[in-house]
């Protein structure tokens, strides 16, 4: 159930070579996010598994089948859209229904399986009205219900949320974690906010240009990623790197250090800055501090309340455990 | 005040127009209800009194009348059913990517543009002509022989001369409303394990139902006064006096203006009764 495969698998459209020869793997009940900037070949990637797409070479395997020429319906996968891709014309009865409907499943079947979908979701109530009457968050339930009614091997989610306003997204994204705690089903989900990928994943893809950068778990990727670029999106506010001769003491091209740990002062510290602007968040103070040698203000956490402003003199402690250091080709230096 | 003044403003800036629009209206059809409450012979005697609605007794008794109904709706209906299905096969193949879309578009365009005299014409003279038509050549060629399709075939032959320049009209818009569909519906339809004619069932047909209202109640509006594809080809011989055609008859052949104008007031009826029903029928697509 659940266990996808990619082999060598590229896509070029014409000469253009979008995704170049990946492997990657995808286990059982993992919950996987495929982040990077727009243009980065994730939407791509996941439409390759579901089959919108053809492979120009390479094979997927789903399950331990080879699936690569499968049609879409025949490979046992779900997909919510960006825009939902509800039908417009149809109750939200008849939209969770379609899948059950072209699958040609008996009628008390569907009915229960639509029911026990609404009650999971929380759309019983709406089961009579149609897309055009519900808000986003609901549209969005729907679009989620008729990919569960299917009960396939994985849920593919082609960012799902990001036509939802930000309280809304927040709760759709604890609803989508505790959908995935529940069912135990294998969940591709694609997205380019950071932020969504920490906080839900199993596994983090990091892609760039249609390469893979770096795979591994939320927390790994924070703590040691593998190059400049990961360093760079993974982690909010993102890290900030120096490079010349603060790099050279410590042996290396490029430093990086995330605005977590450094530590602010108004009186002692390692390097010295000026405060440039500084956002209150109230848990938090971000400080952009402008250093003399560095082109790009660094970014400096604090706890809530502290007495600096524009134009003070700051002093800055990074913490030396956590200095990431990288060599000219942007690579990690272990 | 100052709404007031642009309000009152407004209203005399719009009047001209409205009146334009209300004279351009109104003095056809008070014409046509004076002449049908008279005795109106222009070559015989002309102005002969009121009559009270001796035009319209005399109009509907006329054996003349319930078959040019009958006539009329046949066209509306024949035409309306080639057009829209046709339209619509027409749009889900332009709207595949091919080369030379822009050109082929263009193309399916056209017959809209040509004037429905010179279209019958064409028709008439190249394609029906018994002798030398190309249909003639071409049963001959299978060694059948040639149809008179204007005489044999007459009600066929008008609805397929009508049903060539509408066919245009239904593809664009058609075409247009296809290419609004989100793809991604489509390709969810796909996931969900529908094949190419249920995606069209259920997917592409009620996205079009709405377009097809509208092509339905414009063609309805246009088709019930088609006039020109039957005076140049049959001359509502042959069973294809439509009722404006028989109105026409009325007023110019026979030179009674009077009767004419009783079977304008009828034509009005119908178009509205027609109107109303297609209204009723298909009216609800429109509302969502």
């Amino acid at each position: 159930m659940g266990h996808i495969v990619l082999d060598n698998v590229k896509k070029s459209f014409g000469d253009i070579t979008v995704i170049p020869p990946l492997d990657l793997q995808i286990e059982d009940g993992e919950f996987v996010v495929f982040v990077g900037p727009s243009g980065c070949g994730k939407s791509t990637l996941l439409r390759l598994i579901a089959g919108l797409e053809d492979v120009s070479s390479g094979t997927i395997r789903i399950d331990g089948q080879d699936s690569t020429a499968v049609p879409p319906a025949k490979r046992g996968l779900a997909m919510v859209f960006q825009s939902y891709a509800l039908y417009p014309h149809m109750t939200v009865r008849k939209n969770i229904c379609f899948p059950l409907r072209m699958a040609k499943l008996d009628k008390a079947e569907q009915d229960r399986r639509v029911e026990q979908a609404a009650a999971v979701l929380n759309l019983t109530e709406y089961l009579d009205r149609r897309p055009g009457q519900l808000s986003g968050g609901q549209r969005q339930r729907v679009a989620i219900g008729r990919a569960i009614v299917r009960e396939p091997a994985a849920f593919l989610f082609d960012e799902p949320l990001s036509n939802l306003d930000a309280a809304l997204r927040v709760g759709m994204r604890l609803e989508i974690s505790e959908l995935h705690e529940r069912l135990k089903t294998t969940m591709i989900y694609v997205t380019h906010d950071q932020v969504e990928a920490m906080t839900m994943a199993d596994k983090i893809v990091v892609l760039q240009a249609g390469i893979i950068e770096q795979v591994g778990s939320p927390l790994e990727l924070y703590r040691t990623p593998r190059n400049r670029f990961v360093a760079g999106f993974i982690g909010s506010p993102k890290m900030n790197f120096l490079e010349g001769p603060e790099a050279a003491k410590h042996d290396a091209r490029t430093i990086g250090v995330r605005p977590e740990h450094i530590t602010p002062s108004p009186s002692e510290g390692v390097w010295k800055g000026r405060v440039g602007v500084s956002e209150h968040l109230g848990s938090d103070t971000f400080f952009h501090v402008h250093m003399e040698g560095c082109a790009e203000p660094i970014t400096v956490r604090s706890g809530g309340e502290v007495d600096m402003h524009h134009g003070d003199a700051i002093y800055m402690t990074p913490d030396p455990g956590h200095i990431h250091r990288f060599d000219g080709e942007g690579l990690r230096i272990a | 005040m100052a709404t007031q003044h642009s309000r009152s403003a407004a209203r005399v800036m719009l009047a001209p127009a409205v009146f334009l629009l209300l004279v351009w209206m109104l003095v056809p059809l008070t014409m046509t209800l004076y002449f049908s409450f008279k005795r109106y012979l222009p070559l015989r005697g002309g102005d002969q009194g009121w009559v009270g609605f001796d035009n319209y007794v005399r109009f509907v008794t006329s054996s003349a009348f319930w078959p040019s109904v009958q006539t009329t709706l046949l066209i509306v209906g024949g035409v309306l059913l080639i057009t829209v299905i046709l339209g619509v096969l027409l749009a889900l193949l332009l709207d595949q990517p091919m080369w030379g879309q822009g050109i082929v578009r263009i193309l399916v365009i056209a017959p809209f543009f040509v004037m429905p005299t010179v279209s019958a014409l064409v028709w008439k003279n190249m394609f029906m002509d018994p002798v030398n038509g190309l249909f003639a050549h071409l049963w001959k060629f299978f060694g059948l022989a040639p149809i008179e399709w204007l005489s044999q075939a007459s009600m066929l032959s008008i609805v397929l001369i009508v049903s060539w320049q509408w066919l245009p009209f239904a593809t664009l818009i058609l075409l247009t409303a296809i290419q609004s569909l989100d793809s991604e519906q489509l390709e969810a339809a796909e996931m969900d394990g529908a094949n190419p004619l249920a995606r069209f069932g259920h997917i592409i047909l009620p996205h079009l139902s709405q377009a097809i209202t509208i092509v339905i109640l414009i063609q309805t509006i246009f088709l019930l006064s088609i006039f020109a594809e039957i005076f140049v080809t049959t001359q509502g011989s042959f069973g294809t006096r439509t009722l404006a055609y028989l109105i026409f008859q009325r007023v110019l052949e026979s030179q009674n203006v009077g009767l004419g104008s009783a079977g304008g007031v009828y034509a009005i009826i119908l178009a509205n009764i027609v109107a109303l029903f297609l209204m009723r029928i298909v009216g609800k697509n429109l509302d969502a």
